[in-house]
């Protein structure tokens, strides 16, 4: 460890920050997915956001921060050198931060947890509680673990100058790929046609999470500076304009603005703007947010009834499509003015755009592929669906538990 | 005695009971059911697709009279239930052997 001293100010907002993010899988994400399934699996689909962050909380510690930030091995992975972080000292600092190593390790835990429980969306109503515990432990391992240190843990994507600020690639084209070849391992639903069985928790989800995501962003600043300042200003920026955007598209097209359509858009563009935000000024945020309020409404509107992959929550749909936007973006509007790490495309530097598809390309097709043979392992040794005629009564068949007992009969 | 069995549409529930309750009845049952006849169903929206939404929430409405207010109730309901749109339900009317007033034991008129 380096002998750098520790800042009080960063500290306390990378503290503050990493219970943010925290907050963004419990209760945020459980809220928004479960407000958005039908009411007899609602207690499945939180359940599979609370046992992603609990169990990833454990194997984080254990191995998988020290694959993702060990030292680097090739570019490919890290090394075991914080294995269960024995030897490590609360007065330890992470390197190339002010901050102790305990604090970078519990911050970057809180995007892990929250990457694999995104995951979960496409698999809901389908997928057997015991195989999405196992798929936990092997994702965050065998997946999340490499990405994270190829962009941010000195591996070869970062070599390669890609630029990711709060994990566009990392958390978002990687859940969103992750989650398509989920959809297609389990096959499609019986009944696909499912309307939210509770749109007020829709809404508060989406809140909590635009909420907690200044601490993903701004976090990732990992300082409480200017630049955590300016990427506070940029996700808030973004994401309002993506709402709207949404809103305004589904307005026009659809004659009506859906409150789902306003808290998707906001989703939309809280995603979209995580790998921009430590890199772009407000005028790029602001058309970033309309990109993410636009594309997104037509993948999940059109190509996904087109190409009838049942990815029930629009994991793709919203986290890969607007995390790949994000990504390449980045590589357009990097300002470096606002960031000096950062120059993009309108700023004289047409190679970053070309390092971003690169590191989205990469990131997905990784994610895609060992995901998928993640998902066909556990078929084989345990299988991954449920029994067909378990389906309808998930919560009941799973885990013993009706959500609502609103009237004393029941 | 008959029991008449209103379906009518939700919003209309308080006018209905109002009105009857005026008329000098003074008790009624209701249940929350589903269901569709001319008026078919609705769409709804989600996240760009339309959904048709087959059966429709109405209220059910029983309630047992002496034969010589059947005509009345019926009309009041009729009455207070209608809103002149496709949808506003239907009414029953079913002959009733019996009727028992649980804690006293009365039967008949008595015990409606």
């Amino acid at each position: 460890m380096e002998k750098t001293l520790l800042d009080s100010g960063d500290t306390a907002w990378l503290l503050t920050s990493s219970a943010f993010v925290m907050l963004m899988t419990l209760p945020a994400l459980a809220l928004f997915y479960g407000g958005l399934a039908r009411v007899k699996a609602i207690l499945n689909v939180m359940g599979m956001s609370f046992a992603a962050y609990a169990i990833t909380s454990v194997v984080w510690v254990v191995i998988s921060f020290s694959l993702a930030f060990g030292d680097d091995i090739f570019g490919i992975i890290g090394d075991m050198k914080f294995f269960l972080l024995s030897g490590v000292k609360p007065d330890d600092i992470a390197s190339g931060t002010k901050i102790p190593v305990f604090l970078y390790c519990a911050f970057q835990l809180t995007f892990a947890a929250i990457t694999v429980a995104l995951v979960s969306g496409s698999l809901i109503d389908r997928i057997k509680f015991s195989s999405w515990c196992v798929f936990v432990i092997i994702w965050g391992i065998l997946v999340y673990a490499p990405i994270a240190h190829w962009v941010w843990g000195g591996g070869f994507l970062a070599k390669l100058g890609a630029l990711d600020f709060a994990g566009g690639t990392v958390v978002h084209v990687n859940a969103g790929m992750a989650g398509l070849a989920g959809a297609l391992a389990l096959g499609r639903r019986k009944k696909q046609e499912i309307l939210p069985n509770n749109v007020p928790f829709v809404i508060t989800g989406a809140g909590l999470l635009w909420f907690g995501w200044f601490g993903f962003n701004a976090g990732s600043a990992v300082a409480a500076s200017g630049l955590a300042s300016s990427a506070f200003l940029s996700t808030n920026t973004a994401t309002a304009v993506a709402s709207i955007s949404w809103m305004l598209t589904e307005w026009i097209l659809r004659k009506k603005p859906t409150l789902v359509g306003l808290s998707s858009g906001a989703v939309s563009g809280l995603v979209a703007i995580t790998p921009a935000s430590g890199y772009v000024d407000v005028s790029g945020a602001i058309l970033i947010g309309v990109l993410a309020g636009v594309i997104p409404f037509f993948a999940v509107a059109y190509l996904k009834p087109a190409l009838k992959y049942d990815d029930a929550l629009d994991v793709f749909g919203i986290h890969g499509v607007s995390g790949a936007i994000g990504a390449i973006m980045t590589g357009i509007l990097a300002n470096p003015h606002i960031n000096s790490a950062g120059t993009g495309l309108i700023y004289g530097n047409p190679k970053q755009v070309i390092t971003q598809i690169i590191a989205t390309a990469v990131s997905a097709s990784y994610s895609f592929i060992m995901s998928f043979v993640i998902f066909k392992t556990i078929d084989v040794i345990i299988g991954l669906r449920v029994k067909e005629d378990e389906e309808v009564e998930i919560d009941k068949v799973i885990h013993g538990e009706s959500a609502y007992h609103l009237s004393e009969s029941e | 005695m008959k029991k008449i069995e209103a379906i009518i549409k939700p919003f209309k529930l308080d006018d209905v009971k109002d009105a009857l309750t005026s008329i000098g009845i003074s008790g009624m049952t209701i249940t929350e059911v589903r269901g569709f006849g001319r008026q078919k169903g609705h769409t709804e929206l989600y996240r760009g697709a339309e959904y048709v939404v087959d059966f429709l929430p109405k209220i059910k409405i029983e309630i047992i009279v002496p034969d010589d207010m059947v005509d009345k109730v019926v009309k009041t309901i009729i009455e207070s239930a209608k809103t002149g749109k496709v949808g506003d339900g239907k009414i029953f009317i079913y002959p009733i052997e019996e009727a028992i007033r649980i804690r006293t034991g009365e039967k008949g008129e008595d015990a409606i």
